[in-house]
């Protein structure tokens, strides 16, 4: 790594760094614009609002509130819960529930772009025949069809009609219980990943470096290994940011639909009784989650084809 | 060719008629129908195209004609299969769902009409003064566009409908808030090519303002393109809602959208999978005809944009 790159790498990392101190203050400031608070329990005094209100420290001004806030988050603590499971500290519920979301969420994406690759490549090799064009189909398919419909269909059909698989969660058999969210969100995964693949080989096939190694007259299992295969996966990498937004929206309808115990549900959950702790650590940590990807795609792109980063600097 | 001498009448004067020589070039086929014979030989298109069309028409016609009210409940018809009288059947509070899938059709479809107009006001516009002014103002207006950006639109949604109260008019804001930014970078990077041109540049010296320019010679040049690819944002912003909907902080009740039905069939979805079903598979083929519609008319517009 030389000089440009760490200069670079250093850029941005400051970058995301600023950016998630202005989510912070972004998602504190909408949820004390929330109506409501947690306590909005009718047989509630004035006075016992007020002590409660005390108590978690939100008759605090809000900068005080912020900044204590922040304070307490970089030491992992993020307050307790209001609502959901009250008093309860919010990493405690949270931490948990991590596990099951990124257990599922990785599943998908190993799944989707090792089958992703595959087809998008066999499509390629196979340009314009029926398996191509079976191939396009299912990818504009993926594309298009959200991964609720394809959730809630293959809930119908592989949980009710034939009862292969649980169609709620079960904690005792995590692995079966997965089967059907993990599937129905690699799919779009799938999709994205084999429409890139296919067109991207393409290309490479076309190139000169393809037309010199058949010219020193390398076999074509040889040409498509060494030489196209590599350079087919390096774009794939760009992809990964909008794959990675779809899961995120996808794993939340999921984990409804399926009942997962994961962070989506906790979200929505957090959502409807107003547990302002809840809802910032989570949200928190999507940002999180999001920017910390957007970071490690960039570098390892500006890493990979320096040409991206100039381009960017301007 | 030595020997070739030129005679008195090998060369005539033109005099005024030099324009005559236009006739020898072959005719021009013009950009638009161009456009159209590429566009109709994209089966996808084609096929998106009619089925928009008739979803369209259907939504339009059908609860207008429909002896049943959306919103219209009748306890003796409560959960029936689909039959002659309700074709989709009815809900649990006997509501005609036929009616309702249709009227939560027309929602989707405001959505979407919505996500085009907001696109085009909001991520052009910005793009438009990112790119044309240049320098410190397009790097602050960068700068604030790539923070905003890295803030999942998911949790901005979410947020913003703990905010405000549910409703077609929240969704519409939350969708303005994070679906201007794709348009905008679009916008921006075809102003940069086009601000180079030859006719901006003598637009300047001939001392047009700012605002002639943007308007009379870089809009138009631009405009085409920037609509085509404000329709790739019609089946986001359908999905976006549906999502929304489905997680219960969608338009409230009895207002009807594909994806509250479908967050109320699922409750029952058990009992009476007709009704998940139905509303599944029209937000399917919309956002499916949305999609190869879209694919194909910036495929028609311009081949060579195939992978932006």
């Amino acid at each position: 790594m030389n000089k440009s790159t760490m200069k670079y790498i250093g850029k941005r990392l400051l970058i995301s760094a600023i950016t998630l101190v202005i989510i912070v203050a972004v998602l504190f400031l909408m949820l004390k614009l929330m109506p409501g608070t947690p306590f909005n329990d009718e047989k509630l005094t004035e006075a016992q609002k007020l002590a409660i209100y005390a108590k978690y420290g939100l008759d605090q001004p809000f900068f005080v509130q912020f900044f204590n806030y922040m304070k307490n988050m970089l030491t992992g603590d993020f307050g307790v819960s209001f609502g959901i499971v009250r008093n309860m500290q919010v990493s405690d519920l949270v931490g948990p529930r991590i596990l099951i979301s990124f257990g599922i969420g990785i599943a998908a994406v190993i799944l989707g772009t090792v089958i992703g690759v595959l087809l998008g490549i066999y499509a390629a090799l196979h340009k314009n025949t029926l398996a191509d064009t079976l191939a396009t189909i299912f990818s504009v398919l993926g594309v298009s069809v959200p991964s609720f419909v394809l959730g809630l269909l293959l809930l119908l059909l592989l949980g009710v009609t034939i009862p292969v698989f649980p169609i709620l969660y079960e904690s005792s058999h995590p692995l079966r219980s997965s089967v059907l969210p993990v599937i129905a969100l690699s799919f779009g995964v799938i999709a994205n990943v084999a429409r890139f693949t296919r067109s991207e080989m393409i290309s490479v096939l076309a190139s000169d470096y393809i037309a010199l190694a058949e010219a020193k007259g390398l076999d074509r299992t040889t040409i498509i290994r060494k030489h196209a295969f590599r350079n087919t996966l390096i774009p794939v990498i760009t992809i990964l940011g909008p794959i990675l937004v779809n899961l995120m929206t996808g794993s939340m309808v999921l984990e409804q639909i399926f009942s997962i115990p994961g962070l989506g549900r906790l979200l929505v959950e957090g959502i409807t009784v107003n547990d302002y702790n809840v809802v910032l650590a989570v949200s928190f940590l999507y940002s999180v989650l999001y920017v910390v990807m957007m970071l490690i795609i960039d570098i390892s792109y500006g890493i990979i084809d320096p040409r991206i980063r100039l381009g960017k600097g301007d | 060719m030595d020997n070739f001498e030129f005679l008195e009448d090998d060369f005539a004067f033109v005099g005024e008629n030099h324009e005559s020589k236009k006739e020898i070039a072959p005719p021009v086929t013009p950009f638009f129908k161009d456009f159209m014979r590429r566009l109709g030989k994209n089966k996808g298109a084609c096929i998106g195209g009619i089925l928009i069309v008739i979803i369209i028409l259907i939504a339009i016609i059908a609860p207008m004609v429909s002896s049943y009210d959306y919103a219209e409940m009748n306890t003796a018809i409560q959960s029936t299969s689909p039959n002659a009288q309700h074709l989709f059947g009815t809900d649990r509070y006997g509501r005609d769902l036929f009616t309702r899938v249709w009227q939560g059709t027309r929602i989707s479809l405001f959505v979407a009409a919505s996500a085009v107009i907001i696109d085009i006001i909001f991520g052009m516009t910005y793009g438009l003064i990112s790119g044309y002014f240049g320098g410190k103002v397009d790097t602050v207006m960068q700068r604030v566009q790539e923070i905003i950006n890295s803030i999942p639109s998911l949790v901005i949604l979410t947020l913003l409908l703990v905010i405000m109260k549910a409703s077609l008019f929240t969704i519409i804001i939350a969708l303005m808030l994070t679906g201007w930014i794709g348009m905008s970078r679009i916008t921006r990077a075809q102003v940069l090519k086009v601000k180079e041109e030859e006719y901006v540049l003598a637009s300047k010296t001939l001392g047009a303002g700012h605002f002639f320019i943007i308007f009379k010679n870089i809009l138009p040049n631009i405009f085409g393109q920037l609509i085509i690819m404000s329709m790739f944002s019609i089946p986001n912003a359908i999905f976006y809602e549906a999502f929304l909907a489905f997680l219960g902080l969608g338009i409230p009740t009895p207002q009807a959208s594909l994806g509250s039905l479908i967050n109320d069939g699922f409750k029952s979805i058990l009992i009476t999978p007709y009704m998940v079903i139905i509303p599944v598979i029209v937000l399917a083929i919309l956002m499916l005809s949305f999609n190869l519609f879209a694919d194909g008319l910036r495929d028609a517009f311009d081949p060579t944009m195939k992978e932006m």
